[in-house]
């Protein structure tokens, strides 16, 4: 009994944070994009600096009709924004935010492995939206998102192999429980290869080429009305929140901060996350879109080169250690 | 490349298994299944048919998606089995890359919706019978090697990460190490594959670029 009321109550948080983080961030990016280029942003909804605007365009969403194009594939269509938003809740469950055991959802023992390899899942919901919209806009984003996610994955894979072998255990709060402050520099050229990557994953500008407007209207997404269309919506800011706090975790050292490391280690991961979030936002609002050869020139050529470098230097470096 | 990483994971599963297989027979009763043991039977049933559907469906794409369902069955099994590490590795393998590989080429070249009249083989007898011998052969040599081994599901859970690295590379380094090479040996024929269709296409007076992987398609105003 009081095992089912702990499992539920995890469950039941994790939730939570699931349905309000990507909001917060929605709405940061909404006012910080607006101050960047000298706007104010929403500033009605809720009264006080429209804190209120992505639940007034939730409730829009839910009002619009829901359409599934006549020559789409329906069932598939339908199901696509599950397939592409479920994988980030199940990856929340894994990512710890503080040193004791109530801080994380389900401690798993191949943590690294389980986190990757269910983001990637996550992409088959693109692809079949792609593909069942009957659109050759939508397929051309189907296609560029396949494309970018075969070439990103490698380096994303070994930059985290990289941090494994430095903490000698694939587990997410073994990973933290034995890092070092020195690991900053150390994993540092695998930590930007990281985030890099998890970027391109996600579709984040300026790595958006999968959803160019001003080519293919919105790539996979351009039949997709209503709630179905808030779904990816909603899964592309989970991504962001899985991503800055799986980089939070892997290299910045997550609970770890100069002070209150006990107690108040939380707080360290979520200030972590957020200046992450932060340099996502400004990411998009900084830099242009990359051309699709240039995507694939920068994942190949540069990336991964990088990500193997970092694990002979981490290789390396464990064996002098040793 | 599919196969040799298919070898490998049947190979992680088969020492895993050998690890796990330590507990005697005795204390398990045929008649009265645990709760796990009849999630496994279910799984394994919904696997079956998902794999089934897989190579009978006459839509191609949503035979890839019944194969994301068998391979994904198939790391529940694992799960089942305790075999946690490999579960991981084959949904980042198979589900996340190779069926994501198989529905970008699908995409690529042609993915009608609804039927597709022509994705019939007049080899089906011969496809079934090498599927039916490969499914025997397989059943027969695990089988034969475990025979009435259990694995212990109460215990320390036998396949996790530190158990399935210690077995793969202390008593299985050599078969792992020849995989990696059949693994090299893919890589390099796809090198030479893409530099010779290259070559035949136009003849350039450049040298082609040195990568061949996908990458290689990048080939024109190569601003980084």
């Amino acid at each position: 009994m009081n095992d089912a009321l702990d499992v539920t109550l995890r469950l039941l948080i994790v939730f939570g944070v699931f349905l309000t983080f990507p909001l917060i961030i929605g709405q940061t990016e909404h006012k910080v994009m607006a101050h960047m280029q000298g706007r104010l942003g929403p500033m009605y909804a809720g009264g006080f600096h429209g804190w209120a605007q992505l639940i007034a365009d939730g409730v829009k969403f839910a009002q619009k009709e829901d359409i599934v194009p006549a020559g789409a594939d329906r069932r598939i269509f339908q199901l696509a924004p599950a397939v592409a938003l479920l994988p980030y809740l199940l990856v929340l469950l894994a990512i710890p935010i503080g040193p004791d055991e109530g801080a994380v959802g389900q401690v798993i023992d191949a943590g690294v492995f389980f986190v990757l390899a269910v983001m990637g899942v996550g992409v088959l919901g693109s692809l079949m939206a792609g593909w069942a919209s009957a659109n050759k806009f939508s397929l051309l984003g189907g296609l560029r998102t396949a494309a970018q996610l075969l070439a990103y994955e490698l380096p994303m894979l070994l930059t985290a192999a990289s941090v494994a072998m430095a903490a000698g255990t694939v587990s997410l709060p073994g990973i933290l429980d034995a890092f070092e402050w020195w690991w900053l520099p150390w994993q540092i050229v695998g930590a930007i290869v990281f985030f890099v990557a998890g970027l391109a994953e996600l579709q984040r500008p300026p790595f958006d080429m999968p959803v160019a407007d001003s080519e293919i209207i919105f790539g996979a997404y351009t039949e997709y009305t209503g709630l179905r269309f808030a779904l990816f919506l909603l899964a592309e800011y989970a991504g962001i929140v899985v991503l800055c706090g799986l980089t939070t975790v892997l290299f910045l050292g997550g609970w770890h901060g100069p002070w209150g490391a006990d107690g108040l280690g939380w707080v360290w991961t979520l200030l972590k996350t957020a200046v992450l979030a932060f340099l996502v936002i400004w990411l998009r609002v900084t830099y242009p879109r990359l051309r699709e050869d240039q995507l694939q020139k920068l994942a190949w050529t540069l990336l991964v080169p990088l990500s193997l470098a970092q694990i002979a230097l981490t290789g390396i470096v464990k064996v002098v250690i040793n | 490349m599919t196969l040799a990483a298919a070898a490998t994971t049947a190979a992680q599963a088969t020492t895993t298994a050998a690890h796990a297989t330590t507990s005697a027979a005795e204390s398990h009763g045929f008649l009265s299944p645990t709760g796990v043991e009849i999630a496994f039977l279910l799984v394994g049933l919904v696997t079956f048919a998902a794999a089934i559907v897989t190579v009978t469906t006459r839509q191609l794409v949503h035979a890839a998606l019944w194969l994301v369902v068998t391979l994904g069955g198939l790391a529940v099994e694992y799960l089942l089995l305790t075999a946690e590490f490999i579960a991981w590795v084959q949904v980042l393998i198979y589900v996340g890359s190779v069926v994501v590989l198989l529905l970008f080429g699908l995409m690529l070249t042609r993915a009608p919706i609804g039927r597709s009249p022509d994705a019939d083989s007049g080899n089906r007898w011969a496809a079934l019978t090498v599927a039916l011998a490969a499914a025997a052969a397989l059943v027969w040599v695990v089988v034969d090697a475990f025979r009435t081994t259990w694995i212990d599901l109460d215990g320390p859970a036998a396949g996790s990460t530190e158990a399935t690295g210690a077995s793969l590379f202390q008593n299985w380094v050599l078969p792992f190490e020849a995989l990696s090479v059949l693994l090299l040996a893919a890589l390099v024929g796809a090198i030479v594959l893409s530099r010779k269709a290259k070559a035949d296409a136009a003849t350039a007076p450049e040298s082609a670029p040195a990568e061949g992987t996908p990458a290689g398609r990048s080939e024109k105003e190569g601003t980084r």
